[in-house]
């Protein structure tokens, strides 16, 4: 209890520090002082009319001048202030009793009166505000106490939806329960747990709430459907509009008045939702990157990869990485490094494997082959030499001609990776237009043939079908089929198979390899298991902390795994993941 | 829903309007005058006979005599409709496009058009439009005179000064809807550029525009949908308004009139009408999200 206190004031300390907050607060404040307190030392009469003084200018007797009939625009202003903020508040405060008290019995309760409310809102919520209110001032006759307190009811499903669904929220969580059970009325669990979560929300409502109740009295008031003897800021305006062409400056009052009102409440509400949103946990940090302290000190000491002797390894690269770095921006002006200092090669037709648990920086290297590093990051040091071409320097649009047609990708988890806006056949055939310059039929014509081989039993009747209508393992091969739609020289390809069913897995493994050794495409697979690397690879990279710790032959390292992290990765392996392939316990291993 | 809208408005206005016959004709009105005023408006009839009679001409669109004029109240409403109409739809598809364009650069782009949009965003919400169409006046028809200040014309009549006459209330009315679209676009774009799709459709070779264009667009588009319907009825609200302040022949200055002078069978067309619009509207814009997301269409 101490602790909800304490934020609680924390929260309003952080708002009156705030400068918006501060600031709006004050102004609200000062224009309730100016309309209670002004009247009380003015020597003029709000309504009295002095055709002596007409359209005066401003001067020590009138501060804002006169207006059309003479009369003191200060002082008039002042007791318009006191009008308007008192019906608008009679508006809110109906508003709130209505809709929390509505909010908190339908969200609490449910059954009839839940749907029925429900019901009410919706009705409530169709129609203009203001086209529902001069219907009712039809009746009720130009009383805007009247009209502002119908408002309210108007007004009240903003209150009542905002607690509805938080009272929603939370009735079924395990305090609330607990409460219950411990015996506590429903009237003391309302007042204590519940009443606490929306109170913040109930604050921020309010004052919008009330800037759209301003808006609409001074627009009523305006439209001359107010009481005609009472001043008030609409009355005013329409006094002012009505010598737009002869004193154009009488509109400024007013108008200036109501609008620095309206903004100070919702600066004020903006203040009051960011700094609530500051108190819940701040947690922005950038996937793969490893923030702890071993990883600072790894940092300063450089960790020699471990190679074995690759026999027999043309030295042809297709993709050559070398001493490649990937940064972000740490916030303090600073770059974040996430991935050091990475060599590594993929030959023609090669399969290689980058290996690693999450976090260790092997995605962030596949992005930065691919050039499509998440907003911020980027290649900091090193190369990336693919075919003869420097891709670390490599413009946006030579890059758009590399991707897809040179080198493509798949993804690690198929449903979120196709548009679910577009047909499974559009989204193949749009890159094949555009990368291969086929007509549409030749890349429809493709596109079934590709979804054929990469076994979707209804190609045609797939073509048409959108993401969310076929399962995760077709939605995978749908992806495969997109990566090799465009006969790419380098396939990356990151933890393809992890989202998926075990018995799935083994399908997609085995499309995956036969469509490397139909095309003779090189695979550079990015995986945490080391059973899809014994079962495709032929060359493996181990990463850990965003470093190439050890790199060789499959067979290699598997018989001889060096260093200890390779080694707990095998270990891990033969304990707890699916074994996969023919490969039984490597020996000398434990 | 329509039905019962208007049951309750018309039990509410009929219960509410006391003594019309009075009201209409004067303080000096002898008690013959009123009972033959009652007698004509059918105002001695039971509440139900005078509903179900109300309802027989309204489900088709008849709102019968005005208690003030001498037109019927078809005959004011529905010329009127049609200009109010044409400015609220000319807004909603101005605010639209003005809140796309800027809510997607804003989010691709940040820093400065950012900045603009936030400051938008915050003044379109605070700031009443009538207030801003106070400014737009005082600016562009009377200081430098470039628009009228008052009147409708006709398209057909002169295009020209059709456009000089709608420029200032289309813009008075579409700041506030521009300020909460473009915030909605500028929220969905920025969560649509960084899903999964996006990367994948560039890593076949989509070029950024075009995926911005065609995928991120669209995806973003159903809740900035959803928000423009919103705003759709909150500006016939705000029409009453402009229309009064530019001297326009539309809704509001009929809405007005006869709030003043109790006018019931004109007050229940403009709300029954109002109503109409709104469900024509909302319906429109779920055809819409549908065209635009698949899983709605299926459900």
């Amino acid at each position: 209890m101490s602790n909800k206190a304490k934020a609680k004031d924390g929260l309003t300390l952080r708002v009156l520090k705030n400068p918006s907050g501060w600031s709006s607060i004050g102004l609200i404040v000062a224009v309730i002082i100016y309309g209670f307190v002004a009247p009380l030392l003015s020597k003029w009469d709000p309504n009295e009319p002095d055709v002596y003084s007409v359209l005066g200018g401003p001067d020590a007797n009138h501060f804002f001048g006169t207006d059309s009939a003479g009369r003191d625009v200060f002082t008039r202003l002042a007791y318009s202030t006191q009008f308007s903020l008192e019906t608008a508040a009679l508006a809110v405060v109906i508003a709130l009793a209505i809709g929390v008290v509505g909010g908190l019995i339908a969200g609490y309760f449910g059954g009839w009166f839940d749907a029925v409310s429900s019901w009410m809102t919706s009705i409530l919520m169709a129609l203009p505000g203001l086209v529902v209110l001069l219907a009712a001032m039809a009746v009720i006759g130009p009383t805007m106490w009247g009209a502002m307190a119908i408002f309210g009811v108007l007004l009240s499903p903003a209150y009542f939806r905002l607690v509805y669904s938080t009272v929603r929220g939370v009735r079924n969580e395990l305090y609330v329960d607990a409460a219950r059970v411990s015996g506590l009325s429903d009237f003391r669990i309302i007042g204590r747990h519940i009443l606490g979560v929306v109170r913040a929300p109930i604050i921020i409502q309010t004052a919008i709430v009330a800037s759209i109740a301003i808006a609409i009295q001074s627009g009523i008031e305006f439209l001359g459907l107010g009481d005609k003897d009472t001043p008030s800021w609409g009355a005013m305006l329409n006094d002012a509009f009505r010598q737009i062409y002869d004193s154009p400056g009488l509109l400024i009052w007013p108008s200036t008045t109501i609008a620095l009102v309206t903004i100070a409440l919702v600066i004020f509400a903006n203040t009051v939702r960011d700094e609530l949103e500051r108190t819940g946990p701040r947690s922005k940090t950038i996937k793969g990157s490893g923030k702890s302290e071993e990883q600072l000190a790894a940092d300063a000491a450089e960790v020699p990869t471990i190679w074995h002797e690759a026999p027999g390894r043309s030295s042809e690269s297709l993709i050559s990485v070398s001493n490649l770095a990937v940064g972000y921006p740490n916030g303090q002006g600073g770059v974040k490094q996430v991935v050091h200092n990475v060599n590594l090669t993929v030959n023609r037709g090669e399969v290689v494997g980058l290996i690693g648990e999450s976090g260790s920086g092997k995605t962030q290297t596949a992005f930065a082959v691919l050039g499509l590093l998440p907003a911020g990051g980027k290649a900091v040091a090193g190369s990336i030499i693919f075919d003869g071409k420097e891709l670390v320097t490599t413009s946006a649009k030579e890059y758009d001609k590399i991707r897809g047609g040179r080198i493509s990708y798949i993804p690690q988890e198929p449903m979120s990776n196709l548009d679910p806006s577009f047909t499974i056949g559009s989204q193949l055939v749009e890159p094949m237009m555009i990368v291969l310059g086929l007509s549409r039929r030749q890349a429809n014509e493709k596109a079934i043939a590709l979804l054929t081989r990469v076994g979707i039993p209804n190609p045609k009747l797939t073509m048409k079908k959108y993401p969310h209508e076929v399962s995760g393992g077709q939605a995978q091969r749908v992806l495969i089929a997109g990566a090799v739609s465009c006969d790419p020289d380098l396939i990356i390809a990151d933890e393809p198979t992890t989202a998926l069913d075990v018995t799935v897995q083994a399908e997609v493994l085995d499309l995956l390899r036969d469509l490397q050794k139909e095309t003779n495409t090189a695979l550079l697979l990015v995986t945490h298991n080391f059973g899809v690397v014994a079962d495709l690879c032929d060359y493996i990279n181990v990463m850990q902390s965003g470093r190439i710790v050890e790199a060789g032959p499959v067979l290699d390292i598997f018989e001889n795994a060096k260093h200890p992290y390779t080694q707990s990765l095998l270990d891990s392996i033969l304990e707890g993941g699916p074994a996969r392939g023919a490969y039984e316990a490597p020996k000398g291993n434990k | 829903m329509l039905f019962a809208v208007s049951f309750l408005a018309y039990f509410l206005l009929y219960i509410g309007a006391g003594n019309v016959a009075r009201l209409v004709l004067g303080l000096q009105a002898t008690p013959e005058q009123i009972s033959e005023l009652n007698e004509q408006l059918g105002l001695n009839r039971p509440f139900i006979e005078q509903f179900l009679g109300w309802l027989s001409g309204a489900v088709r669109l008849d709102f019968g005599e005005s208690w003030t004029m001498p037109e019927t109240v078809n005959e004011v409403l529905f010329p009127r409709l049609g200009v109010t109409l044409t400015i609220v739809a000319l807004t909603t598809v101005v605010a639209a496009i003005v809140a796309i364009v800027l809510g997607t650069l804003a989010a691709i782009h940040g820093g400065f058009i950012d900045r603009i949009v936030q400051f938008v965003g915050l003044i379109g919400f605070a700031v009443p439009g009538f207030l801003v169409a106070f400014f737009l006046v005082t600016l562009f028809a009377i200081q430098i005179p470039i628009f009228n200040a008052v009147g409708y014309v006709e398209f057909a009549e002169s295009p020209s000064e059709w456009a000089k006459s709608i420029t200032l209330p289309v813009a008075a009315l579409a700041l506030s809807a521009v300020a909460s679209v473009a915030q909605q676009v500028r929220g969905s774009v920025s969560d649509a550029i960084n899903m999964d799709y996006v990367r994948t459709l560039r890593a076949r070779g989509l070029s950024f525009n075009r995926v911005v264009y065609k995928h991120v667009l669209r995806n973003a588009g159903g809740p900035a949908l959803s928000i423009l319907g919103v705003q759709f009825v909150g500006m016939l609200g705000g029409a009453v308004l402009v229309e009064q302040i530019f001297a326009i022949s539309g809704l509001g200055p009929y809405a007005v009139s006869s709030t003043a002078m109790s006018d019931i069978p004109a007050v229940m067309g403009l709300v029954v009408v109002t109503a109409l619009v709104v469900i024509v509207v909302n319906l429109v814009i779920d055809l819409l999200s549908a065209a635009l997301n698949p899983k709605v269409r299926l459900s």
